[in-house]
């Protein structure tokens, strides 16, 4: 059994009993795999030869004079941002699984990319859920999933965005969990899935810390991610946790600060920091960014905030935009406009060694961007 | 005599709509309390929530239908929610205020068995769940077993579902209990056949389609259910 079920009063299994077998399944097929040779020897291999693992970190003195801001570059990896980890390896644990239908939900629409390319290069039929308002504002991913062989199943319903999409992904593994793997994209959901994307993504931490332990010679005195969901933050910040002189910094949008202003729910599955009212309805998220605009976060999270191991401060669409635009002018790099809200409080963290997380490239947010500014 | 369990959405009509239900036939009432995000319930469920919602139906008010409901009818009241609304109102205080408004058990669709087991409600199994969960929600459940008929969401389907009868046996292999199935369960020809195979249904989806017609709409539904369950008794 999986040692983390919960993570403080965070966490859990709030789902209908028709999928507890399955979540079951899956994490004994993680508890096993995560120590298996030849699993992580594929994965590994995958990430090398496919992926184009390690990425790189990149100083940014012309973004940050005064400071010395090191951009961890999961832009540059296959599809354009962090998500591939996680996508590949849970299909890998599908396949071990016997599991040849894959379905996933999408915002930003990376995540949906990652899973559907997966899918493309293993054979596997890939439904990716979509809010229409998201399909609207991240039309260019949407196109890619068509490329890739994934269906894109627009969700028509309530906010039409992330967390409608989550919705309808959970529903359609109620109806055909016997066939079909769950890839979800953040570190959400029931337990097994928070600590699995988790693992999946800890690659971006391990790596960096020691890219920078050998430019510096010594570790960052802040590691600043971006957060939704959380999956890039979370895997970012794990193996620093242990540093008690780094500070982890968490950054939302501003109308979707779930842990900034959120309260204490339950959705999608397990119990976190929510967008919620006093009755336990789900309050909207607003955000210009897709991958930031939902009202729930990874229950890891909430726990890293209560303790006090991290920290979350909030970021508005208008300073994530001007940071988008700073990283393109100085420094040649088109950032995602979720990996925007980074950059931004990187700038102002007070701290002078800096590495944030680069979560993925800005490609498709260029139309949002230029419609924004002509208005 | 098998049981017919008739879901309504709490809305303000609601308390005329179950009068209406019982005069028809219903032997219990589950009432469902609205979540903005009901991952267990299919398209006519989740719209009637949608409704519900905007028209200011929260937990208090539920509560306030639920209290008005039981001064009419003398049936088994059930509510149904989900886990967001016990966390936020309190797990121990919304049973005692939902028991002290008239509530017979409770129902809450995301909630397994082992997660809040100290919450006295009526526990679901599902086709997949497996022996071990089928002893667990049995020796936990309050009353009754509700057998989810499907993998799947609350809605209506053309078909009793086959997964229903293997679900069956296997549930009465390990309880005395009355086993009631639900989902899927929209005319009298599939309560007829659900109820030649358990003690009872639950149908959800069409009775909130009828009742979004009317008191009469609903009570010709009931009628026709009634009808098939006791044709096969």
């Amino acid at each position: 059994m999986s040692a983390t079920r919960t993570f403080g009063d965070y966490g859990g299994r709030y789902v209908p009993e028709t999928l507890i077998p399955a979540l079951d399944e899956l994490e004994q097929a993680w508890t096993s795999l995560r120590d298996d040779a030849s699993f992580q020897a594929e994965l590994e291999e995958l990430r090398n030869s496919y992926a184009g693992r390690p990425t790189p970190i990149t100083l940014a003195p012309r973004f940050a004079p005064g400071q010395r801001v090191y951009l961890k570059r999961e832009d540059l990896m296959h599809t354009g941002a962090h998500k591939l980890n996680n996508a590949l390896g849970q299909v890998l644990i599908a396949q071990r699984l016997g599991k040849r239908r894959i379905i996933a939900e999408t915002g930003a629409g990376q995540h949906g990319v990652a899973t559907a390319t997966v899918c493309a290069r293993f054979g596997l039929e890939c439904i990716v859920y979509m809010g229409s308002e998201d399909i609207r504002r991240q039309a260019p991913n949407v196109e890619r999933m068509g490329l890739l062989g994934a269906e894109v199943r627009p969700v028509d319903f309530g906010t039409r965005t992330l967390k409608e999409a989550t919705s309808e992904a959970i529903r359609d593994w109620i109806a055909n969990v016997e066939t079909t793997h769950y890839v979800i994209g953040s570190c959400v959901g029931p337990a097994p899935y928070p600590e699995l994307v988790r693992e999946l993504q800890r690659v971006i931490g391990r790596e960096a810390r020691e890219q920078f332990l050998a430019a510096e010679g010594r570790l960052p005195e802040a590691v600043v991610a971006c957060v939704g969901g959380g999956s890039n933050a979370i895997g970012m910040f794990y193996d620093f946790i242990g540093d008690d002189g780094v500070r982890l910094i968490g950054v939302e949008a501003a109308g979707a600060a779930s842990l900034g202003s959120g309260r204490g729910g339950v959705l999608h599955g397990a119990r976190s920091s929510l967008l919620a009212d006093a009755d336990g309805q789900i309050m909207d998220a607003h955000s210009i960014s897709a991958g930031l605009d939902y009202p729930g976060v990874g229950p890891e999270h909430a726990w890293l905030r209560d303790t006090g191991r991290a920290e979350y401060v909030a970021c508005t669409d208008d300073e994530a935009v001007a940071a988008f635009h700073r990283l393109c002018e100085t420094e040649g790099i088109v950032p995602a406009l979720e990996s925007s809200h980074a950059l931004a409080r990187a700038l102002d963290c007070g701290d002078e060694l800096v590495l944030v997380c680069l979560s993925g490239r800005g490609d498709k947010d260029l139309a949002e961007v230029l419609r924004r500014e002509h208005e | 005599m098998k049981t017919l369990v008739v879901y309504l959405m709490a809305m303000p009509d609601t308390p005329a709509l179950a009068e209406a239900a019982v005069e028809a036939g219903a032997d219990m009432i589950e009432l469902g309390f609205p979540f903005s995000d009901p991952l267990a319930d299919g398209p006519l469920i989740r719209r009637a929530g949608e409704r519900a919602l905007a028209a200011g139906m929260r937990t208090a008010r539920c509560l306030e239908v639920l209290a008005e409901t039981r001064a009419r009818v003398d049936v088994p009241l059930m509510p149904m929610t989900y886990a967001s609304i016990f966390d936020a109102y309190g797990w121990a205080e919304l049973e005692r205020d939902a028991r002290a408004a008239g509530a017979t058990s409770l129902i809450v669709p995301d909630l397994p068995a082992d997660v809040h087991p100290e919450l006295r409600r009526v526990q679901l199994v599902a086709p997949t769940s497996t022996e071990e969960r089928l002893r667990l929600a049995a020796d936990a459940t309050d009353g009754w077993l509700y057998l989810v008929t499907v993998t799947g969401t609350t809605g209506a389907r053309a078909e009793l579902a086959p997964t229903l009868a293997p679900l069956a046996s296997r549930a009465r292999a390990v309880t005395d209990l009355p086993l009631y199935a639900g989902f899927g369960i929209s005319r009298g020809e599939h309560a007829r056949a659900a109820a030649e195979l358990t003690d009872g249904v639950v149908v959800g989806s069409a009775a909130v389609e009828a009742a979004e017609q009317g008191a009469a709409a609903l009570a010709a539904l009931v009628t026709e259910l009634r009808a098939g369950l006791d044709d096969e008794t």
